[in-house]
C-alpha cells in the first residue's frame, strides 16, 4: 500500500452569515496516495469548493468554524502558522487554480510580468532568472516562449487556461487543486486542457484534486471519487469501480442522470432539490429524495469502511 | 402544376430554412471600412411538426444566431424562411405579432429570462395580455394550466412567487410555461439546461420532450453538448463556424460520423468511463477562425487533417447527400 500524501480527517469548516451558519464543509475525512487524483463530484452549492479552500487555508472572513486534521506530508496544515503556511505550502507545495481563474490575468500587464510575481515577490529569485522560468514553464503546457510578452487580451480562452496551469506550475508543486478547469472553456479545447494534465500529472508526479460537477469529465482524471453531497462525502470510492457499480443512492441516482454518448441507457433524474446548507435536515441528508429511505435515516449514518479507500455514509451497508 | 408542387412540400414540413445568411455589419473606427461578421452563412433546415432536431457546435459558431434568426428576432440578410406554409422572411411589424404566438423561445440563463420584480403570475398573464386575452378568468384559467403544464404544482404555491424564490431547475420550468402559454407550435431552447445541475437537466429534457409529443410541438434544441442529443432529438445538425457542415437522423450521425468535423467532437466527449484516464485524445490543432474574415474553401480546412491542399482551401464545399438524408459539406464526399 503506498504511502498516502493528503490525509483530511473530519475537517469542519463552517461560515456565519445574517441568515445562519452554513456548513460548507460538514466532517469530511478521505487520503490521497501520491501521484493520484482525487475527483470531487457533486452539484452546485454542495460544498465542493469549499472543501478545496478549506485545504490551501483560504477562508471566508465569517468563518465560524474550521477544525480537523490536513495531514500532507505529515505536517498538520491545520495547526501551521500562518507565516510557515504561506511561504512553503500555499502556492508553494500545494497550488489551487480557482474556478474561472482565466478570467483574473491583468489584460494590461505582459503575461510574464504576471506570472514570476510570485517567485521575485516570495522566494526572491532575481526577475531575469524568474523569466526565464516562466519562458520554460509555458513550454512544458504547450504554449511558445515568446509569448512571455505579449497580453492575456490577445489569448483566446484555451491559452489563458494554459498560462493559468503554467503559473500554478512555477514553484514545482507537489499537490494542484484544480477547481472546474474547464467549465467555460469549449468542447475541443476541454479535451486539449484535459491531455495536459494528464502529460504534466504523469510527467511530474503530481498528485491532484479535481473538482468538477461533469460527472463524465471526472472520470479523465480521476484515480479516486469524492461525491459531496450536502457539504458531505457520502462515497469515497476508487475510481475502477465507481463508474461501474457506485454505492451510495445518491451517486447511483446522480449516475443515472448522466447522459452517454457510446451506450444507450435510461436516463432519470432525481426528484426535489438538495437541502439548504443554512438549514440542514437531521439524520441523513439525502433520505428526503432517497428510495430507499428507512426508518433508520432519522439518524446520521456512520461512514462504513470497506477498506481505506472506499467508504460509503448511509445506513444501507450496516449490518444488523 | 409549379404551384402544386410547393404545395406539397410546404405543407408536409412546419419549418422550411433555406439558404440563410445572417451577417452583422462592423466598422472600425468611424471612417472605416465595412466589414461584416458572417455568423450564419447559408443554412438550410426542415422542421416538421412536432419533431425535434438538435443544432450542435461551439460557442462563436452561429447556433444562437441562427435559433434568434429563425425567430425573426434578427432580420435575415438573406434566404427564405417558410413557418407554416407562409413566408416569414420579411414579415411587417404587425404582421410578426402572428408569428410571436405561433413560436416560443426558452433562454440559457433562465433568471437572466424572468423580470425579478413580476410574480410568476404577472409573467404568465403578461404574454396573454399582449396579445389580447382580456378575460380575466380567461387568463387565470390559462396561467394555472400552463403551470401545470410544466409541474409546477401544486400552482397555488407557485403563483404568488417571485423568480429569486425560486430554485434553478423551478425557473427554468417557468421560463418553459411562458414559452407556451400562446400554444405555438415551434419552441426553440438555446441552451435550456446548460447552467443546471446534471440531475436537474434530465428532469427538463424529459419535460420538453412530453410537450413536445403532448402537443405535437415542434422543438429546435441549441446545445454544444451532443451527448444530451441522443436522448432527446430525432436529428442532429452539426455547425461550424456559420456553416452547417452535417445533418442526419441522430442514430446514423452517432454510428457513422461523416465531417471530420463532427468526428472529432465525438471522439472527445467523455462517457463516464475509469479507462479515460489512460488516453491522450487526439484533438485537431488550433481554433475556430474569426467570422469576420473566415478561410476560404471549407472553414474547416486549416484544423483538418484529411485536408486535400488545392480543393479544400480553395472552393467551399457543396452539401452532399451521402446516404438518404444525411447530408455534409465536405469534399471528401464528392467532387464537382
Amino acid at each position: 500500500m503506498e504511502k498516502s500524501h493528503l490525509t483530511v480527517k473530519n475537517l469542519v469548516m463552517y461560515y456565519r452569515t445574517l441568515k445562519g451558519e452554513v456548513k460548507a464543509v460538514d466532517d469530511v475525512s478521505f487520503s490521497l496516495p501520491r501521484g493520484e487524483t482525487v475527483a470531487v463530484i457533486g452539484e452546485s452549492g454542495c460544498g465542493k469548493s469549499s472543501l478545496a479552500r478549506s485545504i490551501i487555508r483560504l477562508l471566508p472572513r465569517n468563518v465560524s468554524t474550521y477544525k480537523g486534521v490536513i495531514l500532507f506530508n505529515n505536517l498538520n496544515l491545520i495547526e501551521l502558522e500562518e507565516e510557515f503556511f504561506t511561504r512553503d505550502v500555499r502556492w508553494v507545495k500545494i497550488t489551487y487554480v480557482p474556478q474561472a481563474a482565466l478570467n483574473s490575468l491583468n489584460p494590461v500587464i505582459k503575461i510574464g510580468d504576471q506570472m514570476v510575481e510570485p517567485l521575485i515577490l516570495r522566494q526572491k529569485m532575481d526577475k531575469h532568472e524568474a523569466l526565464d522560468k516562466a519562458a520554460k514553464t509555458l513550454r512544458r503546457v504547450g504554449i511558445s516562449e515568446n509569448f512571455i510578452h505579449r497580453y492575456p487580451f490577445e489569448l483566446s480562452g484555451g491559452m489563458k487556461q494554459r498560462i493559468i496551469i503554467a503559473m500554478s506550475l512555477l514553484t514545482n508543486p507537489e499537490l494542484m487543486i484544480l477547481d472546474e478547469p474547464t467549465s467555460s472553456l469549449d468542447v475541443l479545447t476541454q479535451a486539449n486542457i484535459m491531455n495536459l494534465l494528464k502529460n504534466i500529472r504523469k510527467d511530474l508526479k503530481l498528485s491532484m484534486i479535481f473538482i468538477t460537477h461533469d460527472v463524465s469529465l471526472s472520470s479523465e482524471l480521476a484515480d479516486k471519487i469524492a461525491v459531496m453531497y450536502a457539504g458531505q462525502v457520502v462515497e469515497f470510492n476508487d475510481a475502477n469501480t465507481f463508474y461501474h457499480d457506485p454505492k451510495h443512492p445518491y451517486s447511483q441516482k446522480l449516475m443515472e442522470s448522466v447522459p452517454t454518448l457510446r451506450t444507450e441507457k435510461k436516463l432519470d433524474f432525481i426528484p426535489g432539490a438538495p437541502p439548504s446548507l443554512l438549514n440542514l435536515p437531521k439524520g441523513c441528508r439525502f433520505a428526503e429524495r432517497c428510495p430507499y429511505a428507512f426508518d433508520r435515516c432519522v439518524k446520521d449514518p456512520p461512514l462504513i469502511y470497506v477498506n481505506e479507500n472506499f467508504y460509503v455514509k448511509c445506513w444501507l451497508y450496516v449490518r444488523g | 402544376m409549379l404551384a402544386l408542387r410547393e404545395g406539397i412540400v410546404v405543407n408536409a414540413s412546419l419549418l422550411n430554412v433555406e439558404g440563410l445568411r445572417k451577417y452583422f455589419e462592423v466598422r472600425r473606427g468611424f471612417f472605416g471600412k465595412r466589414e461584416y461578421i458572417r455568423a450564419v452563412d447559408g443554412v438550410s433546415l426542415t422542421l416538421n411538426k412536432g419533431e425535434a432536431i438538435s443544432i450542435v457546435g461551439e460557442s462563436g459558431c452561429g447556433k444562437t444566431t441562427l435559433g434568434k434568426t429563425i425567430l425573426r428576432l434578427y432580420e435575415p440578410t438573406d434566404g427564405r424562411i417558410i413557418f407554416a406554409s407562409k413566408n416569414v422572411t420579411h414579415l411587417s411589424w404587425k404582421e410578426l405579432k402572428w408569428y410571436r404566438r405561433e413560436t416560443g423561445l426558452v433562454q440559457q440563463d433562465p433568471f437572466g429570462a424572468l423580470p425579478s420584480f413580476m410574480t410568476v403570475k404577472r409573467i404568465l398573464e403578461e404574454p396573454l395580455i399582449i396579445h389580447g386575452v382580456k378575460d380575466r378568468r380567461e387568463r387565470d384559467k390559462r396561467v394555472y394550466k400552463a403551470l401545470e403544464q410544466v409541474k409546477l404544482t401544486p400552482v397555488e404555491d407557485f403563483i404568488g412567487k417571485y423568480p429569486h424564490m425560486l430554485s434553478g431547475g423551478q425557473q427554468q420550468r417557468l421560463v418553459i410555461a411562458r414559452a407556451i402559454i400562446l400554444e405555438p407550435k415551434l419552441i426553440i431552447a438555446d441552451e435550456p439546461v446548460s447552467m443546471l445541475d446534471a440531475s436537474v437537466r434530465i428532469e427538463i429534457l424529459k419535460l420538453l420532450q412530453k410537450l413536445q409529443k403532448d402537443y405535437e410541438l415542434g422543438i429546435i434544441y441549441i446545445t454544444h453538448d451532443l451527448s444530451t442529443t441522443r436522448y432527446f432529438s430525432e436529428k442532429i445538425c452539426i455547425m461550424y463556424a456559420g456553416h452547417m457542415v452535417e445533418s442526419a437522423e441522430t442514430r446514423r450521425i452517432l454510428a457513422n460520423p461523416l465531417h471530420p468535423y463532427t468526428r472529432a467532437l465525438l471522439n472527445v466527449i467523455p462517457d463516464p468511463d475509469p479507462s479515460n484516464r489512460f488516453i491522450i485524445k487526439n484533438v485537431p490543432a488550433g481554433e475556430p477562425p474569426n467570422l469576420l474574415n473566415p478561410p476560404t474553401g471549407c472553414r474547416f480546412n486549416p484544423r483538418c487533417e484529411s485536408m486535400m491542399k488545392g480543393i479544400c482551401n480553395v472552393k467551399e464545399p457543396p452539401i452532399i447527400e451521402v446516404n438518404r438524408n444525411h447530408y455534409v459539406k465536405c469534399w471528401l464526399y464528392g467532387r464537382t
